[in-house]
């Protein structure tokens, strides 16, 4: 069981969605990085990732791990946002059958799973339909 | 550079080997490959395992096998490149014998799976996947191959009876291989009535959980010859890394450590695909052996699925692929599977695999990946 530190580390990723991106090149990365894995450019300014994007590959978990037994069967997809940067979540509020590639998704703010057992609520981003 | 050969193989059945410990796996498997060799003492030894601290609770197992093997105070290192590391094992030691650090070594690999229940295996080898941006949203090993067929079925046309294909061969081959967990055929109905892990794949499109160890051992071309044991020379050895999380690939498809692995060893042996008389590649899920025949220039990108139907990857085919059963029949105890590719490609090279053996083959190739396919370890071999 890890202390909370490896939790709320995280959170500017997972609830403000902040990316950087590479000053020289542009290139924009999620979550941030140290350097430029295209130019090795180690100038990188804090950025937020686009909310919107479409589905570029999707799958249905029928056997999750232990923190997402209750959640089963769902879907989980890698997203191209809009500003090119690429992610994967789940891909809730929306019917298998309506799961298509190019589907078009926005982000939500959504509960993830818990976490131990005394149950710690973990947070982050899901995809729904953006319709 | 020092000339490599391999001069002793060993490796015993493998499956849920519930009343064998990880030591004890370990011991006999490298006594096997001691024996197999004729060598009197080792100089040295790498053992690949992915993660002994979760499935048994056990790290610095380095120091405990070279102790149980009555070998220590001999140098042993353990290496750790996820599903990789029994390939990466196995570099390292070619690595020293070629530069004449050490002569004699002993390459291996182990996992004792089966001492932890389902959920645990799942969470560590979930572990060979980003924690924060892969696992923590809810994947799974097969869910993200399940991303990489889905994105693979839609660029390139590959259908899920051509997916079914690989399992039905793979398990034909393991059927012929004593030492395998799952020694049985499977119909194609099989596969697609199977039940679904992440869909598109299926229980049968997946390896299985295995306890199991393989090793061999490596000297220079000089020293075996003076042992007067069939030599299997290492004549090619490729190493490269990709992107851990398959969102950051530039195309999901493409397993680009394969490719760049594959270069390094083709170079390095002057070799190129269409010189490889067989394959052992990592079917950790059925639409890997496919993306690593097109990674590794076996057929063109896209052009996979289509060879297996076909039959071109069967025993009989002309670029035959895991005559072994690969990691889909004959199991897959992680850190192992790479020194087990090895050893089958050694037991073909020395036509000692039987009913199952590649008539005439000269030249092998091993393909050994982590994870998704962030780490790939690729090597050739050929008859001395």
């Amino acid at each position: 069981m890890s202390t909370p530190s490896r939790y709320w580390r995280e959170i500017p990723q997972r609830y403000r969605l902040e990316a950087n991106s590479c000053t020289k090149c542009k290139q924009k990365f999620f979550p941030p990085r140290l350097i430029c894995p295209e130019c090795g450019s180690r100038d990188l300014v804090k950025t937020k990732i686009a909310e919107k994007g479409k589905v570029i590959s999707y799958t249905i978990i029928r056997v999750p791990p232990s923190q997402f037994k209750d959640q089963a069967p769902y879907a989980v997809g890698v997203i191209e946002l809009d500003d090119g940067v690429k992610l994967m979540g789940q891909i809730v509020d929306c019917d298998f059958e309506d799961l298509k590639l190019g589907k078009r998704v926005k982000i939500e703010f959504r509960k993830l799973f818990k976490k131990g057992h005394s149950g710690i609520l973990c947070y982050g981003y899901k995809f729904v339909p953006d319709s | 550079m020092r000339e490599v050969a391999v001069i002793g193989i060993g490796m015993t059945k493998w499956g849920e080997l519930w009343n064998k410990s990880l030591r004890d796996i370990y011991v006999e498997t490298a006594l096997m490959a001691i024996d197999d060799s004729g060598v009197d003492h080792i100089d040295s030894m790498y053992v690949g395992c992915m993660s002994s601290g979760i499935f048994v609770g056990q790290e610095h197992i380095a120091s405990l096998l070279a102790d149980y093997l009555g070998c220590a105070p001999v140098p042993s290192t353990r290496v750790e490149t996820a599903c990789a590391s029994g390939g990466l094992a196995l570099r390292l030691g070619f690595m020293e014998v070629a530069s004449g650090m050490s002569d004699i070594v002993l390459v291996s690999g182990i996992e004792k799976m089966t001492d932890v229940g389902g959920d645990e295996a799942t969470y560590a080898l979930g572990t060979a996947a980003d924690q924060e941006y892969e696992c923590y949203n809810g994947i799974t090993f097969p869910g993200l191959y399940a991303l990489i067929a889905v994105a693979h079925m839609d660029k390139y046309g590959t259908t899920r009876k051509q997916l079914a294909e690989v399992a039905v061969k793979n398990h034909r081959n393991g059927s012929m291989n004593p030492l395998a967990q799952f020694p049985f055929e499977v119909t194609l109905d099989d596969v697609l009535h199977s039940v679904k892990v992440a869909d598109p794949l299926r229980i049968l499109d997946c390896s299985p959980i295995t306890d199991g160890a393989a090793a061999a051992i490596i000297c220079p071309v000089e020293i075996a010859k003076k042992l007067n044991k069939p030599i299997v020379k290492i004549t090619g050895s490729g190493h490269a890394t990709d992107a851990i999380a398959i969102s950051q690939r530039k195309d999901m498809t493409w397993l680009e450590s394969t490719y760049q692995a594959g270069k390094s060893a083709y170079a390095m042996a002057g070799k190129s695909p269409g010189d490889i008389d067989v394959f052992e590649v990592h079917d950790c899920f059925t639409i890997a052996e496919l993306c690593v025949m097109e990674a590794l220039g076996i057929v063109d990108k896209g052009k996979s699925g289509e060879a297996v139907e076909r039959g071109r990857t069967a025993l009989e085919g002309d670029i035959p692929v895991n005559p072994s059963g690969g990691l889909k029949s004959k199991g897959h105890p992680v850190g192992a599977t790479g020194i087990a590719q090895a050893v089958e490609i050694v037991k073909q090279l020395r036509e000692e695999s039987g009913k199952r053996q590649i008539k005439g083959a000269r030249i092998g190739l091993t393909q050994n990946m982590g994870g998704s396919g962030a780490s790939t370890v690729v090597h050739i071999f050929e008859r001395g």
